[in-house]
């Protein structure tokens, strides 16, 4: 499988938070603020069962856009992405299933094997959704600079 | 119920004028959301927010665009904290700037979402989002076939369900009515292991039929604002167990706990005996069951106060005692019987808007703030002023006055009442130490009566009580 530019995937790496976009039934876009986990292929998410709205909309349209926008949460950097793809929801096992990516996920936020070893206290914060986006098209600015257009690379082909 | 505040164009675009940035999302004509971050003037009286259009991007005229603004403070080594995003939708206007004639773009603001933890807590949001968590399972059940539930491992599912931790309330009182018949030289070890054990069941009994009375009730599900002390156990709120067998769990526990009482009763019985298990299962069953409901009716705290110290600490008394009863044991229940309804009184006051939808009317729902503060220094004084009366007039023994070493929690707890009466999640730390307050309390009682027993063995001739 093609990836996506090494500098758009350190991006995405490094990011604490990301903005998930989606398609609401009505065709409008609904942003959430998410934290993005790279795992050399495929942009991962997670969703807790409380707040799955998105998890139905990605369930009626797949389209979806992975942006990167926030230099506090990237440690300064000033390139920005947005990675246009298509979502799956993995639920097969909300209670377990997601935690394959606590290794990657607890690099970003370290406090969640704590709270993931007193899920007692909020159990429904830890039945999740795993959001697997596979990467279509990238739109990376160098300096972050919207008045600048986008190197865009569309995966599989040259970049444009 | 909604999970956020209700945020109209106006408020959306004001808080997004907050952001140092804005990403404007919109569907591009691929079918895929686009998502670009710009810089925007906002300007909410006008509820237009107009920004420069990015460079080879096609924002579209002719549906929604909005423009989201988030913020998170990254915490090395922790995660982060801060967060917050508002989101304004809109349809988007191509002009020109008349200052500098630089093309521009303006969003005129139609509708917003968003959220905020400083104005929702993290888990309120989490709480007020449950029946989202619900429908989620419903449709996965329904896509599936086959019933699909969140989970917690049995033990986690036992200690919540039961609420196990607060057995302290019951293993107090029921520890020092033995350790006060020890001091009069009555001990049994079987009977008292069974006592333990049947007032435990008693007290897990009470825990999940309030659970159960609370969720038909609908005073549960009202409260979106739970904490670790108070709103309930909420597995069945939460879906992990269901309403029908928590009823079952309540009626293992108290048959369970009726079984020990009539061997109590078979082996070490008395009228006494007999007198105290009835009204004790009556005040048990009846502190949310209908049709005494005393919790809903303003009565809960003296029914826990009656229920978790003179009966407790008397019964268990008279089990070792084979019926005896004395004035002792019923005022060293005083302090107790006060200490653990203050527990209650406290942790009903981030519960009292939930209680007060359900008509529950317990004492926050009926008085105003500065009286229900009023009311726990009262009774927080009565109990300590109950021992030092006690010692006084030679009913008990001077090492009670230890108790008096719990002062200091009694302070911090009243301190700690009106600066965080409406913000539950403030209160929960002093509601944790209103509950060591009933277990330090406790814990120095039946040290005091430790004390008095080993004076007993090793100089029976000293007396430890005045007069």
């Amino acid at each position: 499988m093609a990836t996506i530019p090494a500098p758009a995937a350190e991006l995405i790496e490094r990011a604490l938070v990301a903005e998930l976009t989606v398609v609401d039934p009505t065709g409008r876009p609904v942003t959430y603020p998410l934290i993005p986990l790279w795992d050399g292929e495929r942009v991962y998410m997670t969703s807790s069962t409380l707040f799955s709205r998105k998890l139905e909309h990605i369930g009626r349209n797949a389209s979806v856009a992975v942006s990167v926008t926030d230099p506090v949460s990237v440690g300064g950097r000033a390139d920005r992405v947005t990675i246009q793809g298509d979502a799956r929801v993995i639920a097969d096992d909300p209670h377990g299933g997601w935690e394959r990516l606590l290794p990657i996920w607890s690099a970003k936020e370290p406090a969640i094997v704590a709270f993931l070893k007193a899920r007692v206290a909020l159990p429904l914060f830890f039945e999740r959704a795993l959001i697997e986006i596979t990467p279509r098209r990238v739109l990376y600015w160098t300096d972050g600079d919207a008045s600048i257009a986008p190197v865009v690379t569309v995966l599989g082909e040259e970049a444009a | 119920m909604r999970s956020t505040p209700e945020l109209d164009a106006r408020r959306g675009l004001e808080k997004l004028a907050t952001y140092p940035f804005q990403i404007a999302s919109w569907v591009d004509d691929t079918g895929y959301p686009m998502s670009v971050s710009v810089t925007a003037t906002i300007d909410p009286g006008s509820l237009v927010a107009t920004f420069a259009p990015p460079a080879g991007l096609a924002v579209p005229t002719d549906r929604d665009v909005s423009l989201t603004g988030s913020h998170i403070r990254p915490q090395p080594g922790y995660g982060y904290d801060e967060r917050r995003h508002v989101t304004v939708w809109g349809r988007v206007s191509p002009g020109i700037r008349p200052d500098s004639m630089a093309r521009v773009l303006t969003l005129t603001g139609r509708s917003a979402w968003g959220w905020d933890e400083t104005e929702v807590p993290f888990f309120e949001y989490s709480e007020r989002s449950v029946p989202r968590s619900r429908r989620y399972f419903d449709a996965l059940s329904a896509e599936r076939g086959t019933p699909v539930k969140p989970k917690l491992s049995f033990g986690f599912l036992a200690l919540r369900a039961t609420r196990l931790p607060f057995l302290t309330a019951t293993i107090v009182p029921v520890l020092l009515g033995i350790l006060i018949a020890a001091s009069h030289g009555a001990f049994d070890l079987a009977s008292a292991a069974l006592t333990v054990i049947g007032a435990s069941f008693v007290q897990l009994g009470l825990n999940v039929a309030n659970d159960v009375f609370d969720t038909v009730q609908g005073a549960d599900d009202a409260n979106v604002t739970p904490t670790q002390f108070s709103g309930g156990s909420r597995v069945i709120q939460y879906g992990l167990v269901s309403l029908r067998q928590m009823a079952s769990l309540a009626t293992v526990f108290y048959v369970a706990a009726a079984l020990i009482g009539l061997l109590l009763l078979a082996t070490r019985g008395s009228t006494a005996l007999l007198v105290i298990g009835v009204v004790g299962f009556i005040v048990s069953l009846g502190y949310t069951a209908p049709p005494l409901k005393f919790v809903y009716r303003g009565l809960g705290e003296i029914a826990v106060a009656i229920g978790f110290g003179p009966l407790m600490l008397l019964g268990a008394y008279v089990v070792q005692t084979r019926g005896a009863l004395a004035w002792e044991p019923f005022v060293a229940s005083i302090p107790v019987a006060l200490l653990v309804a203050l527990i209650l009184y406290v942790n009903e006051i981030p519960d009292r808007r939930g209680d007060a939808h359900a008509g529950k009317r317990t004492l926050p729902v009926r008085f105003s703030p500065s009286a229900v503060i009023g009311g726990y220094n009262a009774a927080v004084v009565a109990a300590y002023a109950a021992v030092i009366v006690g010692v006084i007039a030679g009913l008990l023994p001077i090492p009670t006055l230890l108790m008096l070493l719990t002062i200091p929690l009694a302070r911090r707890v009243s301190a700690g009442l009106a600066p965080n009466y409406d913000n539950p999640y403030g209160l929960m730390a002093f509601m944790g130490v209103n509950v060591r307050l009933h277990l330090a309390a406790g814990v120095l009682l039946l040290v005091a009566y430790a004390i008095v027993i080993a004076a007993m063995a090793i100089a029976p001739g000293v007396d430890l009580f005045l007069g």
